[in-house]
């Protein structure tokens, strides 16, 4: 239970925040406690932390740790106890450690620092884990009691037990059952393995794994079939691990690709700058941050629209540009497409950077969820799963449910009779290709949550889409879903035992060879459209 | 036997052959005279710097050569003939790391250097032979060879054409790409192979062993011209055509088209594979970079610029592509994407036919309408 410095003082700026409501409530019985503190020797110092605790003063854990990090100072002429908020430089922003009012910066040579040794450090450590214990939000009382497995010591048993008694939610009793198992593990009893069944927690496995090897042979055979229940269970976790990350490669894939289904897939054009319409999306993403500093949550919000559009409006401009004088010779179209993406890669290098740009994760973006102690799931991969989802299902219905849709399909099926019917194909082709493109910006977007931004973003996605399209199954957007995460879930699978270079490399020959059995791949169309 | 040299001969016959090959070889002469007969300070002299890089130039006009015959002549556009000039260039690298011998910066007689600074200690089996010349310049042949074989066994067998072939050949040159960045492949990862010092015994840094080397690949590219024009004006050339413009309709005459389809394409990538091998000595290394994707597909744009099926157009695409690549990067590197991606959409917008189209309309206008490859009789029909 270390507290990093940096960590120190943000904790002393919370106690900062909450300081004058307690305050108010009782006055100075803080002065004699810190008087007390303030001892000529460490033992007797000993007793004031005791002392501070039994008092149950709500400033008690302010103090601890600001003792702890070497910041419960003393003025030297005024004899005032103050809590340094910030030591760096020569002045020191300062608060009255009693009142909790900041007032001002004093010279740190007006201060003495209240020091302690090593027994001290430890006493305290465990004294504020004890105290975490006892405040009011229950996660923050798991988060404690989760800290403390490994670090019970035979001080901490007899307060720990009073905490279980009181104590209300189960999975609080739950962990400090096992921090004390884990403790009395370490002096030899049997009886601990039991709390400590099914545990996932490290510390829990690496307290069972020394139990293993002890000398006393009953220990040793209980704790090694607790272990293999464990590594069992560990096994189902690296299991749905391993698929939660190919899900989520999955998921990128098909967000690449599914804008390429569109363009590549129902309308048939080669669009070799796919890539760089989804490089546009992630600059959008990092652009909307730059125009709203210190929102990135708004700004990821708005990017969303902003990214579909702009990504839009460049494939308007592509396809009357190029694409519509090169109808019907895919080859050229391809070829011209690819310039396209090296003009684009070449003014996004020159006109912004050649270096990555970073984008800001949204708070609320960041982190992830525990399901239990061997298996978290990141929060911004589970974000960019659900939105692959609800951009292919938004297509879906754009598709199946809209006109353009039923007029995409009738021009891609038969265009002169979709003419005749009158149809203004010119018109679905500049609309679908936008849709396509547009959806490439949404990529973008998502994308620069998890990959660097910059001017070869494009690039390193443009084979994989095209592979994720063939593999599906051209003009099959079902089938880009499926290809999609089933190919990022087979990459993930393979992995750990081939690296992952490897695991790309066998994944793209899989793919070659798929298609030489399947030419048009896993759900190939059928009837008229298939045609041509 | 009547057949087989008349075969052969054929091109020699046609005029735009001569021609091609009289500047060709004039060129060639001219540069030597300038390089050899001038004293340096001259203003006519060519230094054998360029006369290295022109060296370059030619062996990419010769790997476009070998891509204008399966996109020119049987419709095949492949993003992936990259892969094959890099496999002949590492088959020559191969030799040249061997022949290094003990002068290497750790002096291993047998290790190239960068095996024993991966502790390896000993040749991987594929290393074997390769320090005997004749078995390396067999396996420039070979490895782009079997490996269009395979891969074009399986895929013209399948009838994977078009776009998807595009696709695939992409991939693999990426695939292979990846492969080759490996450590533990044993190519060097991604230095990949150099610090040459010999050739045959001829040492590398010589001017003679340079222009020798110029030399070598203008008569490779000869050569290989004579060989593509030899092989596009036979009966076997007209049904590679057909194929390109009908392919369902050949194969319902009664053609075996995949076969066809994958000698050409075997041809091209051992056309490709020596273009390669004479590369990397005039360059110096070779490393996985030459797999990458992104100069495949500007082999392709080679042979748009200079106009497809043609062959001559694929070398003077080639040509000046590098040389304006040459110069861009050496005043402007920034604007040499924007030249180069603009040169792609322009040509396959406004110059479908390349230059050799332009070329076509001055010299004979009355012909301007007629295919470039200009089969002089139809197909006949051939025992399948």
């Amino acid at each position: 239970m270390k507290i990093p410095p940096c960590l120190g003082r943000m904790l002393a700026l919370c106690l900062l925040a909450w300081l004058p409501l307690a305050v108010s409530a009782q006055d100075d019985g803080g002065q004699p406690l810190l008087e007390s503190l303030d001892a000529a020797s460490y033992a007797q110092m000993g007793e004031a932390i005791e002392a501070i605790i039994e008092s149950g003063d709500e400033r008690s854990r302010g103090w601890l740790e600001a003792l702890l990090g070497g910041k419960l100072q003393r003025h030297k002429e005024t004899g005032r106890f103050v809590v340094v908020l910030e030591n760096r430089g020569r002045d020191w922003p300062v608060a009255d450690a009693l009142t909790g009012e900041a007032f001002g910066e004093m010279s740190r040579r007006d201060l003495d620092r209240l020091g302690i040794n090593n027994a001290l450090r430890g006493q305290l450590q465990s004294a504020l884990a004890v105290l975490d214990l006892h405040v009011p939000d229950t996660r923050d009382r798991r988060e404690a009691a989760r800290a403390l497995l490994g670090d019970v010591d035979a001080s901490l048993v007899e307060p720990l037990e009073a905490v279980i008694s009181g104590e209300e939610d189960a999975e609080v009793r739950r962990l400090l059952e096992q921090g004390l198992a884990i403790h009395r593990l370490e002096q030899g009893s049997v009886e601990a393995v039991a709390s400590l069944e099914g545990s996932l927690n490290s510390r829990v496995r690496a307290a069972l794994n020394s139990a293993a090897r002890s000398d006393d042979p009953a220990l040793a055979e209980a704790a090694s079939s607790a272990l293999a229940d464990i590594e069992q269970k560990m096994k189902l976790n690296r299991g749905l691990e391993t698929l939660y990350f190919g899900l989520s490669l999955g998921s990128v894939l098909v967000l690449a690709a599914i804008g390429l289904a569109i363009t590549f897939g129902v309308m048939g054009v080669i669009n070799m700058a796919h890539g760089e319409l989804i490089m546009l999306g992630a600059y959008t993403t990092w652009a909307m941050q730059q125009l709203l500093p210190g929102q990135p949550g708004l700004a990821m919000v708005l990017s969303i629209p902003a990214g579909f559009l702009v990504a839009a409006l460049a494939g308007i401009a592509i396809e009357r540009g190029v694409i519509q004088f090169l109808k019907g010779r895919p080859l050229e179209t391809l070829l011209a497409t690819f310039g396209v993406s090296l003009i684009l890669q070449q003014l996004v290098r020159t006109v912004i950077s050649p270096l990555n740009r970073t984008v800001v994760t949204p708070e609320w973006m960041s982190g992830s969820i525990m399901i239990n102690e061997g298996l978290s799931l990141t929060l911004n991969r589970l974000y960019v799963l659900g939105f692959a989802l609800v951009v292919f299902a938004g297509l879906m219905l754009v598709m199946r449910r809209t006109r353009l849709g039923l007029e995409v399909r009738a021009v891609t099926q038969n265009r002169a009779m979709a003419r005749s019917m009158g149809i203004r194909a010119t018109r679905v082709d500049i609309m679908t290709f936008a849709l396509g493109s547009g959806v490439a910006g949404l990529a973008g977007v998502a994308l620069s949550q998890l990959t660097n931004v910059g001017p070869n973003l494009g690039q390193n996605y443009i084979i994989d889409s095209f592979m994720v399209v063939v593999f599906g199954g051209v003009g099959n957007l079902w089938g880009t879903l499926v290809a999609g995460l089933s190919l990022g879930v087979i990459n993930q699978v393979l992995e750990p035992w081939a690296g992952a270079v490897l695991a790309k490399i066998l994944v793209l020959v899989f793919i070659i060879l798929f298609i030489q059995k399947r030419p048009r791949g896993l759900f190939p169309q059928k009837g008229r459209a298939a045609e041509g | 036997m009547h057949s087989s040299t008349s075969w052969l001969a054929r091109p020699f016959r046609e005029r735009a052959t001569q021609l091609f090959l009289s500047i060709l070889l004039a060129a060639l002469a001219t540069v030597t005279l300038l390089n050899l007969a001038l004293p340096e300070g001259h203003p006519l002299h060519v230094s054998t710097y360029t006369v290295t890089l022109l060296g370059k130039y030619l062996s990419y006009a010769l790997l476009a050569v070998a891509v204008d015959l399966v996109w020119g002549y049987l419709g095949i556009l492949s993003l992936g003939h990259g892969a094959f000039f890099a496999l002949g260039g590492y088959a020559m690298g191969m030799y040249l790391m061997r022949q290094i011998g003990d002068r290497g910066t750790y002096g291993d007689p047998v290790l190239p250097d960068f095996m024993v600074f991966l502790d390896w200690d000993s040749l991987p089996w594929y290393w074997l032979g390769f320090d005997m010349a004749g078995f390396a310049f067999l396996m420039v042949l070979l490895a782009p060879g079997l490996l269009a074989l395979v891969f074009g066994f399986l895929a013209f067998r399948s009838r994977v054409t078009g776009v998807y072939l595009s696709i695939i050949t992409q991939a693999l040159t990426f695939a292979l790409m990846l492969a080759f960045f490996r450590n533990e492949m044993g190519f060097g990862g991604n230095n990949g192979l150099t610090d040459f010092k010999e050739l045959l015994g001829f040492d590398l840094r010589s001017d003679a062993t340079r222009l020798g080397l110029f030399l070598a690949t203008g008569i490779a590219l000869a050569l290989g011209y004579v060989l593509c024009r030899a092989i596009v004006t036979s009966k076997l050339g007209r049904v590679s055509v057909a194929t390109r413009d009908a392919e369902a309709r050949t194969r319902f005459l009664g053609y075996r088209v995949e076969r066809f389809q994958l000698f050409i394409f075997v041809v091209s990538a051992m056309l490709a594979g020596v273009a390669g091998a004479l590369y990397v000595p005039q360059v110096g290394i070779i490393n996985p970079s030459e797999f990458s994707p992104i100069f495949s597909i500007e082999i392709v744009l080679w042979v748009a610029l200079g106009g497809r099926a043609t062959l001559y157009g694929a070398v003077i695409g080639a040509i000046l592509v590098n040389y304006a690549k040459t110069v861009f990067t050496g005043v402007m590197p920034d604007a040499w994407l924007f030249a180069l991606g603009g040169l792609f959409v322009l040509v396959t917008v406004l110059l479908p036919k390349g230059i050799a189209g332009l070329l076509a309309y001055r010299l004979k206008p009355r012909r301007l309408q007629r295919e470039p490859t200009d089969p002089s009789s139809p197909p006949r029909e051939a025992s399948a």
